[in-house]
């Protein structure tokens, strides 16, 4: 089974990310910060990593920087979450390594139809 | 009785058994529709706006003015209000993939001599099918350097031509079916709106055509693709529209259907390639 960590400082956008991506097959874990993620993925990378923008002590943009630079850093496949929706933003995020960006509100189809256009399949 | 309860037969007490299956005979008739009794309350929430438009009382009046007027006019903007217009970009991916990877390649060998495509997207509905097509041939890139491609998008419904040419989706639409780098490179941001870009806007002309008329006009083409609009017709019309579909295509010709569609006896499938028919 792929795993997938949820990275989101909402305890909610969290859980409702955690249902659409059971159920379409991933084990799913959590980190409440890009600093939590970074040593979440230290211990066991990811085969994916849903990643908001902004949250308290390290922002995502800046945990996909420093992931990708991490030994293995490159092989998990980076979906940005997010309510930043800025073509200027979305072009940052590329750069720093995402391979797809979902604008909020999201539901279940557009989580699907991103992590398949980020070559993921569960 | 709930409020729920008393809504339901509120809404109910304007559109009755016999109001549905006239109804139902009326749109077969004009546009080839075919309404399943489970469309029922869709219907009556797409009508009970229409009524008041037209600045009348309610269902009752509306199904009144459609027997006794039967006007073109009116049956078209009730045709229209009720017809599935919803779709995706890039719907059926392994239908676009076959497009991209059997189809357009195909077209560019037998066509080489007159650099000329010309598509047909039959019931583009709100425009994603045309402009996917379209995202599709400017990602082909120098293979079409010089050539000329025109794609001719239709639907009976006026307000989704509308919505089409205006190729302004909502933050929603926009990630349904396409991904960010496409977003990025051939979409404007407008205001919180996102507008395909002028130079794949200027690639498709829009028209408002029924399928239930002879398309003949158009002209030929290289590809139709009519998907996910024909299972919503009458049988017998649905072979009409796919024997009408069959003299506009060139034996070297594809007409694309949505994925799992079946295209008759006039049209073979084509191995490899779900979705994609050539002419029998």
């Amino acid at each position: 089974m792929k795993t997938c960590l949820v990275v989101d400082d909402s305890r909610v956008i969290r859980l409702v990310a955690r249902r659409i991506l059971e159920d379409l097959g991933y084990a799913v874990s959590e980190a409440e910060n890009g600093e939590q993620a970074l040593a979440r993925c230290s211990a066991a990378m990811p085969d994916a990593v849903l990643m908001d923008w902004n949250m308290p002590v390290l922002s995502g943009l800046e945990a996909v920087k420093r992931l990708r630079a991490m030994p293995g850093g490159d092989r998990p496949v980076v979906v940005f979450c997010t309510t930043e929706n800025d073509p200027a933003q979305i072009a940052q995020a590329i750069e720093a390594g995402a391979n797809e960006y979902i604008m909020k509100p999201f539901d279940g189809e557009i989580m699907r139809s991103k992590f398949l256009h980020a070559g993921l399949r569960p | 009785m709930s409020p729920a309860d008393a809504a339901v037969v509120g809404t109910r007490v304007g559109m009755t058994d016999e109001d549905f299956r006239m109804l139902a005979g009326l749109l077969r008739e004009r546009v080839g529709l075919v309404l399943g009794v489970d469309k029922t309350r869709l219907v009556e929430s797409r009508l009970v706006p229409l009524a008041r438009r037209q600045g009348l009382e309610g269902l009752g009046d509306l199904f009144r003015a459609l027997r006794q007027r039967r006007e073109d006019r009116l049956v078209n903007d009730v045709a229209e209000a009720v017809a599935p217009t919803d779709s995706a970009f890039f719907r059926d991916p392994e239908v676009w993939e076959a497009l991209r990877t059997k189809v357009l390649p195909d077209l560019l060998v037998a066509r080489a001599g007159t650099k000329r495509l010309r598509f047909w997207s039959a019931g583009c509905a709100a425009g994603q099918e045309p402009y996917s097509l379209a995202m599709l041939l400017a990602e082909a890139g120098q293979a079409l350097a010089g050539w000329r491609a025109e794609i001719v998008a239709t639907d009976l419904c006026r307000d989704v031509l509308e919505k089409a040419r205006s190729g302004l989706y909502s933050q929603f639409e926009v990630q349904r079916g396409l991904p960010i780098r496409a977003l990025m490179r051939h979409f404007v941001k407008v205001g919180e709106m996102w507008q395909v870009a002028s130079a794949l806007r200027g690639m498709v002309r829009f028209e408002r055509v029924n399928l239930v008329d002879d398309p003949a006009r158009l002209g030929a083409f290289d590809a139709v693709l009519c998907r996910n609009v024909l299972g919503a017709f009458d049988p017998q019309l649905r072979d009409a529209v796919l024997e009408r579909l069959a003299r506009l295509l060139p034996a070297d010709g594809y007409l694309v259907l949505g994925a799992g569609e079946a295209a008759g006896t006039r049209f073979r499938s084509v191995d490899g390639a779900p979705g994609v028919f050539a002419p029998a």
